[in-house]
C-alpha cells in the first residue's frame, strides 16, 4: 500500500460530486453491462430461494417484528448484553464516534504490541476507516475476506456491502494479483486466484497478533456474538490470533437466541441466495482453562456513530432494522446503473442513502437522497420490511426544509434553497386554488406554441413536454 | 381487492379524478377513459374544481405544500361514489399517502381515510368492480405493456392491465426484458439526476423496442411522458419520421379495440 494515507479524504466523497461520478459510470457501456449482469445474477439467486410468495411475506413480517421488538427494548438489551458478555469474559467497549472506536481498537493493539491485525469482513470497520487509522498507528491491517482482500490490494473501497469487489472483473483481479502479490504470474483462472489468496492469508493468520471481526447478531440473553461468513476466514480471525476484537453497531442486538434463526435465514437467502452460509460462528468468550485453542482475550466494541440519532425518531428508527443483506442494492435500478463507488459513502445503494445521513450528517449527504425514482423495489425485497422509499421522502423533507430550532437530524435544512422552496410555494398556490389552476392551465394550453424547446435536463434525452391545445376539461365542456 | 360478486349491482355513479398530467398533457386518454366507463352504463362525474393530487411536492420533500393541494382535493368527492383515477401513481398517492399526510389533522385524516377506501386505479376498477371483459373488434396486433412502479408496488394492480389486454382475442402481449424495472421517471428525479434517469429510460425503451411490439401501452401517463419522450428523441436523433415506438394510455387502446368503427 504505497498510496498516500489520508484517512478522512479517502473515507468519504461528498455528494456534491455524485452526479459527476454517476455520469462517468453511466457513460461507460462496459461497466453498465457488467453491473447489470452481476445484479441480474444476484436477483435470480434470491428469487430461487423464495418461490412461495406467501411464505416470503410471512417470513418478512416475522423478520420485521423481531427487529422492531428488539429495537423497542434496545437500551435495556444493550445493558443486559454488556452484563452477560462481561460475565462470559468478553470485554465490552462503547464508542460514540469512529475516532473513539479506532482509539479503543488501537489501544488494545498497542497494549499487546501488535504489529499485524488480520480482519474478517466488517462493514463497521470500513465505516470507521480502521485500516487507515491502523496504518497511521503503525499496525498492519490485512483484509482476509477474498473480496475485501482484492479491494485492499487495489487500494479501493468496497462497492457493495456483501460483495466488496463486485465492480471488478476476473481479468482485473488477475492483473492486480500479478502486480501486487509477490511471485505470482498472471492467471485469470478463478480457482487459481482464490488459491493464491488463501496461500498468502494462511500464513498471515498464524502471524497476526490481533484478529478483528464484525458481528451479525449479538444475543443479549446468552452473551453470544454470531458471525455469518462463507470463507472460513472469519473463524480463523476469531480463533487463531491471541486477541479477538469484534466491532458492531449498537443496533445489531437481539434479546433471545431464538430470534437468530429466522433473521439468519432471511439474511443468507436475501443476500446471496444461499439456504445457509458455509460458516456460522457463535462466540461466547475467550479461551477457558484447559481449552486447546481460541483467543486469550475477546473484546466487543459497540459503535453509535449516528445510530442513536436515528433511534430517537419513531419513523427514522426503522432504518436500524437493517440486517445488512444488500438485497436492496441488488434490486435497485439506480445502484445497477452506477455501482457502489459513485455514492461516495461506506454503505451504498438504498440502505446507504437512508443510513449515511445519520453517520455523516445531511450537509454531506443531501444530494444522495434525491437519487431515487422511489420505484419501491428496495422496500419490496427488504427482508425486514424497512419502508425505504418513505424514509427517503422523509429525508428529502429534512434536507430541503428551512433549518428548524429542534431538528431531528444533524444537518437538517442543509439542502435548503430559498428559490426552490419559493417555486414549490408558488406551485401550491396555483394547485390549491381551482381558479388559479384553471387560469394557468388555460394559458399554458392556449399558448402551448410558446413552450420552450429546451427544458433543462428533461430534454437532454427526451423531446420537450408540450401541453395539449385543449385540456380534458375543455374537451368535456365542448361535449356537453 | 375483492371483486364485486356477479349478483352485486355495480355502482351507477363514479367520480373521475383525471390527474393534472392527463388534464394538460394527455386529455385524449382522459376522454377515452371516461367514454369506456360511460359505455358500461356509468354516470361519470368530473369535479370541475380538481387540480393535482399533490404528489410532485410530496415526493420532492415539500409535504406542507403537498398537504395544501391535497386538502383541496379532499373536498371534491362528497358522495359515497368510487373515485376512478387513470394513473396508478396518483391513485397510490391518494389511497396510501393522504392518510399519512393528514395524520396530525383529525378532521382531514378522517376524510382521507374515507376517501382512501374509494380510490380505484382505472384498470383495477374495470376488472375488479365492473368485471369488464373487453370484446376485441380489431385485427391481429402485438403490444407491450409497461406498468408503473406505483401501480405495481403501491396499488398492487399490475395484474389488472395485463388481464384486460389478455381478454382481447387478437392482441398478443409481448414480454419485455426487466419488465418490473422502473422507467426512470420518478417525478423530479428525472431532472435532479438526469444522467441516471436518462440511463434508465434508455434501457427501458431498448427493452420495449426489442419485443418488436407495434406499440407500448401503459396505465400511467407519467411513465408514458418519459418513455415516449425518449423514444421520440431517439427518432429525431436517428432521423426517423415515423415513431419506432408509438404508445398510448391503455384506456385509448381498449376503447379503440372495442369500438367497431375505430378498431385497428
Amino acid at each position: 500500500m504505497n498510496a498516500p494515507q489520508t484517512p478522512h479524504t479517502l473515507h468519504f466523497m461528498p455528494s456534491a460530486g455524485f452526479r459527476a461520478r454517476s455520469k462517468n459510470v453511466v457513460e461507460n457501456p462496459f461497466l453498465r453491462q457488467s453491473f447489470r449482469g452481476a445484479m441480474d445474477f444476484l436477483m435470480s439467486k434470491r428469487a430461487a430461494q423464495f418461490p412461495d410468495a406467501e411464505e416470503l411475506e410471512s417470513l418478512r413480517s416475522l423478520g420485521e417484528r423481531i427487529r422492531q421488538y428488539n429495537l423497542a427494548k434496545l437500551p435495556d438489551l444493550l445493558l443486559r448484553l454488556e452484563d452477560k458478555l462481561t460475565g462470559n469474559g468478553i470485554q465490552v467497549h462503547w464508542a460514540e464516534t469512529p475516532e473513539e472506536a479506532n482509539e479503543i481498537i488501537l489501544g488494545i493493539c498497542h497494549k499487546h504490541s501488535a504489529k499485524l491485525m488480520v480482519k474478517g469482513k466488517s462493514m463497521v470497520s470500513e465505516e470507521i476507516e480502521l485500516n487507515h487509522a491502523a496504518e497511521a498507528a503503525g499496525v498492519g491491517a490485512l483484509e482476509s475476506d477474498m473480496g475485501e482482500y482484492i479491494v485492499q490490494l487495489a487500494n479501493e473501497k468496497p462497492s457493495h456491502i456483501i460483495m466488496p469487489a463486485i465492480h471488478k472483473t476476473k481479468e482485473e483481479i488477475a492483473s492486480l494479483f500479478a502486480e501486487k502479490v509477490e511471485g505470482v504470474d498472471y492467471t485469470d483462472n478463478v480457482d487459481a486466484l482464490i488459491q493464491i489468496g488463501r496461500t498468502v492469508l494462511r500464513q498471515k493468520f498464524l502471524e497476526a497478533d490481533i484478529g478483528l471481526s464484525g458481528v451479525n447478531f449479538a444475543v443479549a440473553e446468552t452473551g453470544t456474538l454470531c458471525l455469518v461468513e462463507n470463507e472460513g476466514n472469519g473463524r480463523m480471525c476469531t480463533t487463531a490470533p491471541p486477541v479477538h476484537i469484534a466491532i458492531t453497531g449498537i443496533e445489531k442486538i437481539v434479546e433471545k437466541l431464538e430470534h437468530v434463526p429466522p433473521l439468519y435465514s432471511l439474511l443468507t437467502r436475501s443476500a446471496t441466495g444461499q439456504n445457509i452460509s458455509t460458516y456460522f460462528n457463535m462466540i461466547s468468550g475467550p479461551r477457558k482453562p484447559g481449552e486447546k485453542d481460541g483467543p486469550g482475550e475477546v473484546h466487543l466494541v459497540l459503535l453509535d456513530n449516528g445510530r442513536s440519532q436515528a433511534y430517537a425518531d419513531e419513523q427514522l428508527r426503522k432504518t436500524l432494522q437493517c440486517i445488512r443483506c444488500g438485497a436492496c442494492m441488488n434490486h435497485c435500478p439506480v445502484y445497477t446503473r452506477i455501482g457502489g463507488h459513485a455514492y461516495g459513502t461506506t454503505y451504498p445503494g438504498p440502505i446507504g442513502k437512508i443510513v449515511s445521513p445519520h453517520m455523516l450528517g445531511l450537509e454531506a449527504t443531501a444530494g444522495l437522497v434525491t437519487a431515487s425514482s422511489l420505484c419501491g423495489a428496495c422496500g419490496e425485497v427488504c427482508p425486514v420490511k424497512i419502508p425505504i422509499p418513505d424514509l427517503l421522502v422523509r429525508l428529502r423533507e429534512e434536507a430541503f426544509s428551512e433549518p428548524k430550532a429542534n431538528p431531528a437530524m444533524r444537518g437538517q435544512g442543509a439542502g435548503h434553497n430559498g428559490l426552490i422552496s419559493n417555486i414549490w410555494r408558488g406551485w401550491a398556490m396555483v394547485y390549491r386554488s381551482p381558479t388559479m389552476y384553471r387560469a394557468v392551465s388555460w394559458l399554458t394550453s392556449r399558448f402551448n406554441w410558446l413552450t420552450p424547446s429546451k427544458q433543462g435536463a428533461w430534454t437532454s434525452v427526451r423531446v420537450p413536454l408540450k401541453p395539449a391545445p385543449k385540456r380534458l376539461r375543455d374537451m368535456l365542456a365542448e361535449r356537453r | 381487492m375483492t371483486r364485486t360478486p356477479p349478483n352485486q349491482t355495480p355502482p351507477r355513479d363514479v367520480y373521475f379524478f383525471a390527474t393534472c398530467v392527463v388534464d394538460q398533457f394527455f386529455p385524449g386518454a382522459g376522454m377515452d377513459a371516461i367514454t369506456l366507463l360511460e359505455r358500461q352504463g356509468l354516470r361519470v362525474h368530473f369535479p370541475e374544481q380538481q387540480t393535482c393530487c399533490g404528489q410532485p411536492a410530496y415526493t420532492s420533500g415539500f409535504p406542507d405544500e403537498a398537504r395544501k393541494v391535497a386538502a383541496h382535493q379532499l373536498t371534491l368527492f362528497p358522495n359515497d361514489w368510487p373515485v376512478v383515477v387513470p394513473s396508478g401513481s396518483c391513485a397510490g398517492m391518494m389511497k396510501h399517502h393522504y392518510p399519512t399526510l393528514f395524520a396530525s389533522d383529525p378532521a382531514r385524516k378522517a376524510q382521507a381515510d374515507a376517501l382512501s377506501g374509494r380510490i380505484y386505479e382505472l384498470t383495477q376498477f374495470l376488472v375488479e368492480v365492473l368485471n369488464f371483459k373487453p370484446e376485441d373488434c380489431g385485427s391481429d396486433c402485438t403490444v407491450v405493456l409497461h406498468t408503473s412502479c406505483s401501480a405495481r408496488r403501491e396499488m398492487n394492480v399490475h395484474v389488472t392491465g395485463r388481464q384486460l389486454l389478455g381478454d382481447l382475442a387478437k392482441v398478443t402481449v409481448a414480454q419485455q426484458d426487466h419488465e418490473s424495472e422502473c422507467c426512470g421517471f420518478g417525478g423530479t428525479f428525472s431532472v435532479k439526476q438526469p444522467e441516471i434517469s436518462g440511463a434508465m429510460v434508455e434501457d427501458k425503451v431498448k427493452a420495449l423496442k426489442a419485443t418488436s411490439a407495434e406499440r407500448v401501452v401503459s396505465a400511467d401517463c407519467g411513465c408514458l411522458m418519459n418513455i415516449l419522450g425518449h423514444a421520440a428523441w431517439k427518432d429525431q436523433q436517428e432521423g426517423r419520421t415515423q415513431p419506432a415506438l408509438p404508445g398510448e394510455h391503455i384506456a385509448s387502446f381498449l376503447l379503440r379495440r372495442t369500438s367497431k368503427e375505430t378498431a385497428r
